[in-house]
């Protein structure tokens, strides 16, 4: 009874702004968009009779019909996939070197890592527009060495999201990758190294398969966040280049379609449940 | 060797961009990253910026707030999911608690500002969005990380102390308030600063939320920058690396300190 009075805060935050926006956002992706404020005719209506069903699946429809959606998620899950790869080829030696490091490195190194999230995002993003515009630093720098006469056009390229992207997610790689070589017993890869393993064998038989599972959750840590990404595309990607996050911000605060970019968001959650899924698992096994 | 390269070029990536932007700062070229010799003009720009210095003081309320109560409620999510057992409900419980976690940012902004006008319709609180909607958004956000990060140090922890407590007969309030709040205590910093931190930063939900009264620091950064870049930028990003890196010195001075202490 005690522990249920002392949850009780907690529960009641918990079902207010978590439980009920998704539900209310599963609801509204049901609605008629209307002309009022909010733009949309509830799905649901109480008059004389009691509760009437006014909602309908046009949204879905919109979104099952036009390409244009779903070449948008294809793309989403495709940079999402790509950004998550790069990361984790650039964490995996990283992630190697911090821990091979001498002890007393270790803890300096990761805060090298991890220091940039406190250094702002919207900043690094800035620093990035900076370097790669064709007024930029890169192009002043590769002009002065007579290497380009004409400006390269690097900003607003796939070349720019990815390097957002990696920029932004990197540590999110690093950090589940390093906690799982550091909880790799040594033992191991002496043993196998006194059996006669040269080291590259030693990494590809030991190391590599018991880093997996932190691998895994590097991985998805930064898929599950890129798929559904709006700022990186918006400042520093390919402005043809529709993705998902693009496409529910345009949709909500352009367009004014609050049922459509409901049912986007719905249709990202449902695209994105196996990756979460497979996440918790990784999470709980730990 | 190729280990010790592949750190430093990862090391590079990360820094060279930032340690650019800071560099830049002091150049009194009107183009950003470009050198006309050192000024310090775009710092006194950026003090007698009016919109922005508002907005980072909103900005720097907003997320001060929003970690404190997400430490208040992460903290006992984070004890309970470590420490209750089997109590009715738990799955749900750890379930919404890991939800704001694995959300897409668009996801939580919109589905929270549906919430919050369905409130208004229904309830009439809260009357205006602001301030007031970006602290909930980001207290909740925040409070999935601080759960996360306590009942990790509960669970490496073990219950030795609080048994032994316990058998010496110390009531439960008395154990909470002697064992377990001592133990958590840098896990409790920890969640703060990173909920601050994500609060900060965030700029999707803040937009999706917040009102024409309630411009975040990121949501005013993120206009400026999408209509084009100036050298206040890189001033306000020497300044936020600065005050960073002396607080994240500061407290890593402290959580050292009573680490010694306590053996």
């Amino acid at each position: 009874m005690r522990r249920f009075l002392l949850l009780a805060p907690a529960w009641l935050w918990l079902l207010a702004f978590v439980a009920a926006p998704v539900g209310i956002l599963m609801a509204i992706a049901l609605a008629e968009p209307g002309m009022g404020v909010p733009p949309f005719v509830p799905p649901l209506a109480w008059d004389a009779e009691g509760p009437r069903w006014q909602g309908t699946l046009l949204s879905f429809r919109i979104l099952a019909e036009d390409r244009y959606y779903l070449e948008a998620f294809l793309r989403s899950l495709k940079v999402a996939f790509l950004s998550a790869g790069i990361c984790l080829v650039l964490a995996y030696p990283m992630a190697l070197g911090i821990q091979r490091a001498r002890p007393a490195w270790r803890t300096p190194l990761l805060l090298l890592v991890l220091l940039p999230f406190w250094a702002g995002f919207l900043l690094r993003m800035g620093a990035w527009i900076g370097l790669l515009r064709d007024e930029g630093w890169i192009n002043g720098v590769l002009h002065a060495l007579g290497l380009v006469e004409a400006p390269l056009p690097m900003l607003y390229s796939d070349l720019a999201l990815y390097l957002g992207m990696a920029h932004s997610y990197l540590p999110f790689a690093v950090l589940p990758l390093y906690a799982a070589l550091s909880r790799l017993d040594p033992v191991l890869e002496a043993a196998a190294a006194d059996l006669g393993a040269r080291p590259f064998t030693v990494f590809r038989t030991v190391t590599l398969p018991l880093s997996l599972p932190g691998a895994a959750a590097g991985f998805l840590l930064v898929f599950i966040p890129a798929a559904g990404e709006f700022v990186i595309p918006e400042l520093l990607g390919p402005p043809e280049a529709q993705l998902i996050g693009r496409v529910l911000w345009g949709e909500f605060f352009q367009n004014r379609d609050w049922p459509l970019a409901s049912a986007l968001a719905v249709a990202l959650l449902a695209a994105l449940i196996l990756p979460i899924r497979l996440f918790q698992r990784l999470e709980a096994r730990r | 060797m190729i280990r010790r390269v592949g750190l430093a070029l990862g090391l590079f990536f990360l820094w060279a961009p930032i340690l650019l932007l800071v560099a830049y700062a002091f150049s009194a070229d009107r183009i950003p990253f470009q050198w006309g010799g050192f000024s310090l003009r775009w710092f006194a720009a950026l003090a007698a910026n009016q919109r922005l210095v508002e907005a980072a003081f909103l900005s720097l309320r907003v997320a001060a707030g929003a970690a404190t109560l997400a430490v208040v409620l992460g903290g006992t999510v984070g004890w309970a999911l470590a420490r209750f057992g089997p109590f009715r409900g738990r799955a749900l419980f750890g379930a919404l608690a890991g939800a704001p976690l694995v959300l897409p940012e668009v996801v939580t902004g919109l589905s929270l500002l549906l919430l919050f006008v369905a409130l208004q319709a229904g309830l009439g609180w809260p009357g205006e969005r602001g301030a007031l909607t970006v602290w909930l958004a980001h207290a909740t956000l925040g409070m999935a990380y601080v759960a996360v990060v306590v009942q990790a140090r509960l669970a490496e922890q073990g219950r030795t102390l609080e048994e032994a407590a316990a058998d010496l007969g110390a009531r439960p309030f008395t154990v909470f308030r002697t064992v377990i709040l001592p133990l958590i205590a840098p896990a409790l910093l920890a969640g703060w600063l990173l909920a601050f931190t994500l609060s900060l930063d965030d700029v999707v939900i803040a937009s999706f939320v917040s009102g024409p009264a309630g411009t975040t620091l990121p949501m005013y950064l993120f206009s400026q920058i999408r209509m084009g870049l100036t050298p206040e930028v890189n001033a306000l990003g020497a300044v936020i690396l600065v005050v960073a890196g002396t607080s994240l010195a500061l407290i890593g001075w402290i959580l050292a300190r009573t680490a010694r202490r306590m053996g």
